[in-house]
């Protein structure tokens, strides 16, 4: 009898223990979620302040100045960044910079170079930003899925986190954004 | 003279801006004058001699949807040539805030330049007052033309200085002489409707449901639809006896247009609003159709107070009923507005409205003064 009791308390107890450190797993899972998010939002918004740098250095043909801007400012405009809008800035870019001879018509004029390297570490820190955020979403989401996160209300009131699809590869071809590992200007 | 004309647009996809600058660049050749147009478009894209390639136009997001536009050194240095070789007397340039060739060529171009505002563009004033390279371009024009009030609007709130308003033309002999469609108009009779019939302001389920009203009484009228639309939806508004008289045509080309206003004994404009000029209204007066249209002002202008034309009460279908009733018992009325409609329509052809182009060119070539072509 005695025995019996103990044996409820004891499993009572290692369940509680269980549960409580499966809550812990998706509460700090969540955390990575904003962080990860927090992160990705600024490298786009560094991103469309390059773009917006690029438009405004003086070197580039108003009717180009314009197109980027607009896209730039499309994709500062929505307050959060948004999936189209940060495609169409994407998709602006590489419009401009794969021009025939881009390069070497901006050649000579100053701080070329420096907006070009910047701009394209910018678009670098993006891709990442977006892999690292997509795969703790991937992760959490999983989590959440599991018969016992959704039994016991784990996630407690916290949204289910949504992946962040856009298009941001500034590769001639590869639309997609999902085929290269590295994206890179192209010259 | 000789005068310049930049497209912002790709020469061969359907567009406003394109439709306007081939009929204004005929319509100034035929005036005497020498034209080149200057417009992207692939090398092989076969053009009007008139037209001069700038090259592929590159889709890109712009304001919110993709677009077709001409940008970079490229097409700056081809705009430039074509300028350097034109020696034109004036430059017209067409929607300048465009990301596109017409920005270009007042970006590269020194001289009297023209610019014609067709849409406005409520984003132009973050724009102009953030880049320096386009105020620079966009400083150089010297007269400024609307073709709205709208247009004239935002451009002189976003641009400062003002705008002389001249609104698109129609070429009337285009509508003018064509024949009607096979079996059309009939016995007994046909009222015609023509533009998007998706679009609630263009006003079809007035005119739906003013055949709802005639056609029992009349049992051989006919409504010819003309224009993109879905086809179920449509005659679904249509009550099922009257259904297979009304016919639809959906998307039909620049001749078929001309032919479709000659089908009918009655064309209806029943518009409820949104209307600025009514290019359908004043195409239909060219083609002489015997008009019934909503009494908006737009509208009245152009029909010269109802004598070019029936004035029915805007979205009133009992009114449309009534309006086109009486017409269509009355030849000697239809004729007699068939004759005023061609008439007041001349005002509106383009060779008139070209005119008054040419009277902005002749104002700005005179401020210029002695300074000369554009360079």
């Amino acid at each position: 009898m005695l025995i019996d009791i103990i044996l409820i308390v004891v499993a009572a107890v290692l369940i509680g223990v269980y549960v409580s450190w499966r809550a812990g797993r998706l509460d700090r899972l969540h955390a990575r979620v904003d962080a990860a998010r927090a992160a990705l939002d600024a490298a786009l918004v560094r991103r469309s302040s390059v773009a917006l740098e690029l438009a405004a250095c003086g070197l580039l043909d108003p009717a180009t100045s314009l197109l980027l801007a607009g896209a730039a400012h499309d994709a500062r405009a929505a307050g959060e960044p948004t999936e189209l809008a940060e495609s169409d800035l994407t998709r602006a870019l590489r419009a401009v910079l794969s021009q025939p001879d881009f390069r070497a018509s901006l050649d000579g004029g100053p701080g070329a170079e420096e907006i070009l390297a910047e701009l394209e570490a910018a678009a670098h820190q993006v891709f990442l930003a977006r892999k690292f955020y997509n795969d703790v979403v991937a992760a959490t989401q999983a989590a959440r899925r599991r018969w016992l996160a959704r039994a016991l209300g784990l996630a407690g009131g916290a949204p289910m986190p949504e992946f962040f699809e856009i298009d941001d590869s500034l590769v001639v071809g590869d639309g997609g954004g999902r085929g290269s590992d590295m994206p890179h200007l192209t010259s | 003279m000789r005068v310049g004309i930049v497209c912002p647009y790709t020469w061969d996809v359907p567009g406003g801006v394109q439709q306007h600058i081939r009929d204004l660049a005929e319509a100034l050749i035929g005036l005497g004058h020498e034209v080149s147009v200057i417009s992207p478009a692939d090398d092989d894209t076969p053009l009007p001699p008139y037209v001069v390639p700038a090259g592929r136009a590159v889709p890109v997001p712009y304001n919110g949807s993709v677009a077709r536009l001409a940008f970079g050194f490229r097409s700056a240095s081809r705009v430039r040539r074509w300028i350097k070789e034109g020696g034109f007397d004036v430059l017209h340039v067409h929607e300048p805030a465009a990301p596109s060739l017409s920005l270009l060529a007042c970006w590269v171009a020194d001289g009297p330049i023209v610019a014609t505002v067709h849409t406005a563009t409520p984003r132009s004033r973050f724009m102009h007052a953030a880049y320096p390279a386009l105020q620079t371009a966009l400083e150089k024009i010297t007269g400024r033309i609307a073709v709205s009030e709208a247009a004239r609007t935002t451009l002189v709130e976003h641009m400062g200085g003002d705008a002389v308003l001249i609104p698109n033309g129609v070429t009337v002999s285009r509508y003018e002489k064509a024949a009607p469609l096979p079996g059309w108009p009939g016995d007994g009779g046909a009222l015609g409707f023509l533009g998007r019939m998706d679009e609630p302001r263009k006003g079809l389920d007035v005119l739906l449901r003013a055949f709802a009203e005639l056609g029992p009484a009349r049992p051989g009228l006919r409504l010819l639809l003309a224009g993109p639309g879905d086809v179920e939806e449509i005659l679904g508004k249509v009550p099922a006896p009257l259904r297979s008289r009304v016919i639809l045509l959906g998307q039909v080309t620049e001749e078929d247009k001309a032919r479709v206003y000659h089908s009918v004994d009655v064309f209806c404009a029943p518009n409820t609003g949104g209307e600025s000029f009514g290019i359908v209204l004043a195409e239909a007066m060219a083609a002489g159709a015997p008009i019934v249209a909503s009494d908006l002002d737009a509208f009245r202008e152009v029909l010269r107070g109802g004598q070019a034309g029936e004035l029915f009460e805007t979205g009133d279908p009992a009114a449309l009923a009534r309006a086109a009733a009486r017409l269509l018992d009355d030849p000697e009325r239809r004729a007699a507005l068939s004759a005023a409609a061609a008439e007041a329509v001349r005002a509106y052809d383009w060779p008139v409205v070209a005119r008054d182009v040419v009277r902005v060119y002749e104002a700005v070539v005179a401020a210029y003064g002695q300074v000369g072509a554009v360079r």
